[in-house]
């Protein structure tokens, strides 16, 4: 753009240790000139003409794959001992942008392996405290009203291993990946509800999964507000790692209850006491107690780039990216730390954020080389702070695994690794 | 409220909700009852839903050491898989908190509703009534929460004492 640079145009400091102002980065934006401090090192011949554009391509293909210079994009996972499907596969953060998850890198959790549903034996029944019991089929539900939304799910245990004593060495996809977003797209269950007839006194649903392990979850009356019967995401149908060809979808509520592979939602007057509600996704306090029914998931974010395992290579000007997100509303705002909590930056938020879905933030960085406690802090449209670790963990201790909200810190070295500290 | 205004109000709802209803598919069909219990598995904290049979903690041992032991081990002490016996006492303090069905769950239908949904997990749905019920039966057992002579069914299961059953709080957000 031909804009002249000078010392003089240097970026105007938002916060300790580097941090710049938001806009630095902004074609045209306050300070838009003089980022660059180590170039990296250009080989010779740069610009021959590559084999590519001498033989013409691949032919085409029915379904298309990343490039297969792309293949370390993958879901890591790990099964109970004497099983295959059962367990959970996390989300590569660290190496996905915006805040889309591909479908096959969505994460997954089962409890007894992925069921190879056939659509047209699949039903759908609707009983319990209702005028009319009902059961539909998949050609049934297509021809109701659908409606698109963009949400995020989290496992409830996600981030567990940060109620840890010491903090676990760990990348981003094994301490995060269990929380993606994507657009779903079906039938909004209270249409379907309404369809049946909800008795007054009906407080609580049961949903039940077709899975091998019949996964089952009570879900209150007010989820239903939101509630969708998807049987599109991103577009194409339902994975069925994501519960083919129906799941529950409750934007904001812990990931185990969007139930999969849906077939059954009973209405009942109280909670069913499920063993997933009761023996696991609880949150054991120092008290010995355990409370029960935390549903949404409380505002959270982490900084995705740098993370553990993407060192810095070399000194000079950076984007910190990263996550938010809220299962009680949009993300309003996030704040950007590179001294450990000292000062903080304000980060630009990629628009549009969207309730209950991943918000994408940015602000760019100087790094000098010396040492650098990097955290991110969200808010949400509730007026929800993120807290800090060691004010969540003076709240419910260290022996619970469920619902880690807490800051999340990556120490910098001199060399440019990058460490998860508590900080 | 009057006579005329009670009848007109009633009818705005009826001719509310008909409007709201033309304009579904319709393409449900009701489901009888007979299909309802064919598909309805779970049982409720007070026992709804529980069917007929029975069993001891004596029969189900023998269930146990055939169908469970390989995943949960002698006694149901775990390993591979879940630990299901003890833990009394682990929830409070520095030590990790061992989760049985013994020391935190805390109702014992949910047991009954677990283990006939999901286990053995190789062959979910295969057991007899009359086995799941044994089967809960030997795990309260070891817990030592029933006595060797108890017999578990659709009326003693839902009255069982489970140790930590007032050890929950139904979560509510502060902010």
């Amino acid at each position: 753009m031909g804009r002249k640079r000078s010392a003089d145009d240097a970026p105007e400091l938002a916060a300790g240790n580097g941090l710049l102002d938001r806009r630095a980065l902004l074609v045209g934006g306050a300070g838009g000139a003089v980022l660059a401090a180590a170039r990296p090192a250009f080989g010779a011949a740069e610009l021959s003409v590559e084999p590519w554009m001498k033989e013409p391509g691949a032919p085409f293909v029915g379904y298309g794959q990343p490039s297969r210079f792309e293949a370390k994009v993958v879901r890591t996972f790990g099964s109970a001992p004497g099983t295959t499907g059962t367990g959970a596969s996390r989300t590569p953060l660290q190496r996905l942008n915006g805040t889309i998850t591909p479908n096959g890198l969505h994460f997954e959790r089962h409890h007894s392996g992925i069921p190879d549903i056939d659509p047209d034996a699949h039903r759908l029944l609707i009983h319990g405290l209702v005028k009319r019991p009902l059961i539909f089929t998949l050609d049934a539900l297509a021809r109701y009203p659908t409606e698109t939304r963009i949400a995020f799910i989290e496992c409830g245990g996600n981030t567990g291993a940060l109620y840890q004593k010491e903090p676990a060495q760990l990348d981003l996809q094994a301490s995060h990946g269990l929380l993606s977003c994507a657009e779903w797209t079906g039938v909004r269950l209270a249409l379907l509800l309404d369809e049946a007839g909800v008795e007054p006194q009906a407080q609580w649903l049961l949903a039940e999964g077709a899975d091998a392990a019949g996964m089952s979850r009570s879900v209150p009356m007010k989820a239903v507000d939101e509630a969708l019967i998807a049987l599109y995401q991103n577009g194409e149908r339902v994975r069925p790692s994501n519960g083919y060809p129906l799941r529950l979808l409750l934007p904001g509520y812990e990931g185990n209850m969007n139930v999969k592979w849906l077939r059954r939602i009973k209405v009942t007057e109280h909670p069913t006491m499920t063993k997933d509600e009761t023996s696991k996704y609880t949150i054991l306090l120092p008290s010995g107690e355990a409370l029960q029914f935390v549903f949404p998931i409380e505002a959270k974010s982490v900084i995705t780039h740098p993370s553990p395992g993407l060192p810095l290579k070399g000194t000079g000007i950076y984007e910190i990216s990263g996550l938010a997100w809220s299962g009680y509303g949009k993300i309003t705002r996030v704040d950007v730390s590179a001294d450990g909590g000292k000062s903080w930056a304000s980060a630009a938020l990629q628009e549009p954020s969207l309730p209950k879905a991943l918000t994408r933030f940015r602000v760019p960085w100087r790094w000098d080389g010396g040492p650098a406690v990097l955290q991110s802090r969200t808010t949400d449209s509730s007026g929800y702070v993120q807290p800090t670790r060691a004010a969540l963990i003076a709240e419910r201790g260290t022996k619970t695994f469920y619902h880690f909200n807490g800051i999340t810190s990556w120490a910098v070295g001199e060399n440019g690794e990058v460490r998860h500290v508590y900080a | 409220m009057s006579m005329p205004s009670c009848i007109f109000a009633a009818a705005t709802v009826f001719l509310l909700s008909t409007a709201a209803h033309a304009e579904m598919p319709d393409l449900w069909r009701p489901a009888t009852p007979e299909e309802i219990a064919a598909w309805d598995i779970s049982i409720g904290p007070d026992g709804a839903g529980l069917p007929s049979g029975n069993g001891s903690p004596q029969q189900g041992e023998a269930v146990y050491a055939a169908k469970c032991l390989p995943c949960h081990g002698e006694k149901g002490s775990g390993k591979p898989n879940d630990q299901l016996v003890g833990g009394l006492g682990t929830l409070t303090g520095n030590q990790p908190a061992v989760k049985t069905v013994g020391s935190f769950w805390p109702y014992a239908t949910t047991l009954f509703d677990y283990v006939r949904r999901a286990m053995p997990f190789d062959t979910p749905r295969s057991l007899s009534n009359d086995e799941v019920y044994a089967v809960c039966a030997y795990i309260l057992r070891l817990n030592d929460i029933i006595d060797e002579s108890a017999v578990m069914n659709a009326q003693t299961l839902p009255k069982v004492q489970m140790p930590n059953r007032d050890g929950f709080i139904p979560f509510s957000r502060q902010k």
